[in-house]
């Protein structure tokens, strides 16, 4: 990239911090041995939860299904390894609360015996319709942490006639290197994962969108491209955060999703690099989502680096493989940016988390927090144009309806504002918590207005009754009078 | 697992090295080149009434921060009130006595900025609020200026004479070194109904060197190493280029302009830029964070205003120097140019409507 395209045409919005990817992304990939135990959640996705369909004691194979899926959006689990459904409960979630939610566990037998898959030869002689219904079968959900279900997101781009896929190997987040070794040591998966999404959804183009600083995985996939023209490789500037859809449709077709709209009704899907992959495994090979790369990284790790592990494993078996230094101060699902804080390492890996990080007590330091300056610094860090300053101060005075003036409902939740914040104000926290107020605000308001609409058929209903009952009481009493009358005609009918 | 880890922390995990301590560091040595120039030119009562004024600012800062029951170190730590301090005390007389930069320096900690809930929560620059309120209540010493007298001259005042000027008061022998700055002459003499052209050419003009060897305050000579550190803060990006381009355009514009319709009534743009506190305002006061717009558009209309302000002020209004009535007309502008110009947000078009899909 030249200084021309360096001054004019990096984008102004974003944050640049350290990426601290290396020496973990250029780590060769490494594979976890089955786990003892596996404990594989009911809940990995945007959606409904699916419905367990194995019994505690029932032996299965790994891809074996073991919760279909329920509703419109929802996905499909299976099992991760071989061996025997030991117990179906509650599990500590992956989420800062540390609340529980429901899984399944499978004892492993150490044998990784895959069910009896059948390989396709030729995708394309498929149906798009059969691929979105087989990558629903196969539990695949958008794998860059959205863990939006693939297929429904297929079905939409055909329903809107989406002409380009857009296929996010950004991966702006730092530290994380997942998709970066996706790349590298399975850019042909990817290539043909991309391709089948593009004739799923009936789009012409794929455009892959790279950082440029993962030169070693733009080099694999423009080899793996280059006998498909249909898939071009773009090496975007990074910046975080240029693997969030909104930007990466920007930063490669010019196009902005216009509020409160979905890519498709501008003509584009975004899929992420590991999802291509995961699709081209369940429709080339007949695999289901039961495994993925997961970056282990921080100052605690002792070798930190990608690891191919199955679903379900904990947290703490993927630290002790790949060692701790010292006692990590925070976990971390997800990159620093946007990660979810775990509460304890007996969590397991779900099929959103691209990395995890332990990191030391440098790294855990929380900045003491200051009053704001007004220095404006994250108003031109927000790549939505908002202005965090402004809302933060109205959610602070708890003027929300203050803070949806200044386009609230926009925010992101990137973080940009809050790392560059010279004070250190927990902006971010402030708007979840701002939008958390506003949700609930909203289900009360729904909650009133049905309980109003219902006190107001009651009314109705008893008027109704009321009157019905009257008229009821006035048709008998002229019916009885009129009998009354008949009676003393007929009585005064003597002969 | 350890208890720190159970802590709930949010997004994001990581941040900046910046902080405001490492803002206003920056900023202060910006300036440094400057007032050390400063300091050259006018000797040692500059120096002293530097140190009074800042001590003073700290010492508000410290009172302020007691009686509200919150802590003293951090507060003074982010260099805000020393900052503070230091910008009124290059905008003033140098020679002042001491009160002088004593009273400005608590008036602006204390009614400048604490009154209104510490660092971030003023309306106004607490330095210019001191001043003009200096400026108002001392009139007499607010104008008596100095000629340039370089510290390593022969009669410039020694470390103990300085120190008795800033403490007692212009003695008799240095009588002959008062002055008026440039556009207080200016105004003096077009008052008494005399041409520009007339005034100019009179042998007993303010000296108004390029260099910065001129009468005025500590921050009215430096003007280019002002500007070069204000430069250099552009480049850090601790400021925008926008206040300081579009106050120095306010004021160069109508100069210019009106000087063309009339050399004899109106001074010429280069001599309104390198005068007053033209280039500190522009700079270094008017780019005041807490005080200004917050997004580029906004911070445009903001620094116009300044320079127009300062124009018809300077030219118009009674008092030969306008940047400080200007920047705070400004700065109660502020809030009202910050919930009106805000940026196009993606997906939006100015007005906030969401973009048409087919686009």
């Amino acid at each position: 990239m030249g200084l021309f395209e360096r001054i004019f045409k990096e984008p102004r919005w974003g944050v640049h911090p350290d990426d601290r990817k290396r020496p973990a992304a250029d780590v060769p990939l490494r594979r976890l041995p089955p786990p003892e135990r596996i404990y594989m959640p009911l809940h990995q996705h945007v959606g409904a939860a699916p419905r367990p369909v194995v019994q505690v004691g029932q032996k299965v194979r790994k891809g074996q299904l073991l919760a279909e899926a329920q509703g419109n959006i929802s996905a499909p689990i299976h099992s991760p390894v071989s061996g025997t459904v030991a117990g179906i409960g509650e599990i500590t979630a992956p989420h800062a609360s540390g609340l529980g939610f429901a899984a399944i566990s499978v004892d492993s037998d150490f044998q990784d015996r895959w069910i009896d898959t059948d390989p396709l030869a030729d995708p394309f002689l498929l149906s798009p319709e059969e691929i979105t219904k087989r990558t629903a079968a196969a539990g695949v959900v958008g794998l860059g942490g959205a863990t939006f279900p693939s297929a429904v997101k297929f079905s939409l781009g055909r329903r809107l006639a989406v002409g380009t896929l857009i296929v996010n190997g950004g991966e702006c987040e730092p530290y994380l290197s997942s998709d970066d070794r996706i790349m590298r040591d399975y850019a042909e998966q990817v290539v043909d994962g991309a391709r089948i999404v593009m004739h799923a959804i009936g789009a012409r183009e794929a455009l892959v969108g790279i950082e440029d600083n993962k030169p070693e995985a733009i080099a694999a996939m423009k080899i793996a491209a280059m006998a498909h023209p249909e898939v071009k490789i773009r090496p975007v500037p990074a910046r975080y955060p240029m693997g969030s859809d909104k930007q990466l449709i920007q930063a490669l077709t010019g196009k902005e999703v216009p509020a409160d709209a979905r890519a498709a009704e501008v003509g584009v899907l975004v899929h992420n690099v590991s999802t291509c992959a995961a699709v081209h495994k369940a429709i080339r090979l007949g695999q289901p989502l039961v495994e993925r790369i997961v970056t282990i990284n921080g100052g605690a790790v002792a070798r930190p680096g990608n690891v191919f592990a199955p679903l379900g494993t904990l947290v703490d078996e993927l630290l002790a493989f790949c060692g701790l230094k010292v006692t990590p101060s925070r976990l971390i699902l997800g990159g620093p940016m946007m990660g979810t804080p775990l509460v304890h390492g007996r969590v397991p890996l779900v099929k959103g988390a691209s990395g995890i990080l332990a990191f030391d007590a440098r790294e855990a330091a929380v900045p003491k927090t200051g009053p704001c300056i007004r220095c404006g610094a994250c108003a031109s860090a927000c790549p939505m144009g908002l202005l965090p300053l402004e809302m933060a101060s109205r959610v602070r005075a708890g003027d929300l309806d203050g803070a949806v003036d200044f386009d609230l409902s926009d925010c992101i939740a990137c973080g940009c504002c809050a790392y560059v914040c010279p004070a250190h104000l927990p902006l971010v926290q402030y708007f979840s918590h701002a939008k958390g107020e506003l949700a609930a605000r909203e289900r009360s308001r729904l909650r009133t207005e049905s309980a109003k609409r219902l006190a107001q058929a009651r009314l109705v209903r008893l008027e109704r009754e009321a009157k019905e009952k009257a008229e009821a009481a006035a048709r008998r009493k002229a019916e009885r009078n009129a009998a009354k009358a008949r009676a003393a005609a007929e009585q005064g009918e003597p002969a | 697992m350890n208890p720190t880890s159970a802590m709930p922390v949010a997004a994001p995990h990581t941040a900046t090295a910046n902080s405001a301590g490492r803002i206003m560091a920056t900023v202060m040595a910006a300036l440094a080149p400057a007032t050390l120039f400063a300091f050259w030119l006018f000797g040692w009562p500059a120096i002293y009434l530097w140190i009074v004024t800042i001590a003073a600012a700290l010492l508000g800062e410290t009172l302020c921060l007691r009686l509200a029951g919150r802590e003293v170190a951090p507060a003074l730590l982010d260099g805000s009130a020393v900052l503070t301090g230091w910008l009124l005390a290059l905008s003033l007389p140098p020679w002042a006595p001491w009160w002088i930069g004593a009273f400005g320096g608590l008036f602006a900690t204390i009614i400048g900025k604490q009154v209104f809930g510490g660092l971030g929560q003023n309306l106004f620059n607490p330095a210019m609020v001191a001043r003009v309120a200096l400026l108002i209540s001392f009139p007499v010493q607010m104008t008596a200026w100095v000629a340039p007298l370089p510290i390593s001259a022969a009669a410039a005042p020694g470390l103990l004479a300085g120190l008795h000027i800033t403490l007692g008061g212009l003695p008799p022998a240095f009588d002959d070194i008062a002055s008026a700055t440039l556009l207080g002459h200016v105004k003096t003499e077009m008052s008494r109904g005399l041409g520009l052209l007339h005034i100019l050419s009179a042998s007993r003009v303010p000296s108004a060197s390029l260099l910065g060897a001129r009468a005025g305050s500590l921050g009215e000579t430096a003007t280019w190493l002002i500007a070069a550190g204000g430069a250099a803060l552009m480049f850090l990006r601790i400021i925008g280029w926008q206040i300081p381009a579009a106050m120095l355009a306010g004021i160069a514009v109508p100069a210019a302009l009106f000087h063309a319709i009339d050399p004899d009534r109106y001074l010429n743009a280069g001599t309104h830029l390198l005068s007053g506190g033209a280039m500190l305002g522009a700079f270094f006061i008017a780019t005041d964070y807490v005080t200004s717009p917050s997004t580029p558009r906004g911070r445009l209309v903001y620094g116009t205003g300044c320079g127009v302000l300062t124009y018809v002020i300077r030219t118009w209004s009674g008092y030969p120097e306008g940047v400080a009535f200007a920047v705070l007309l400004m700065n109660s502008l502020t809030p009202i140019i910050d919930s009106t110009i805000k940026p196009r947000v993606y997906g939006r078009d100015r007005t906030g409507a969401a973009l048409e899909p087919g686009k």
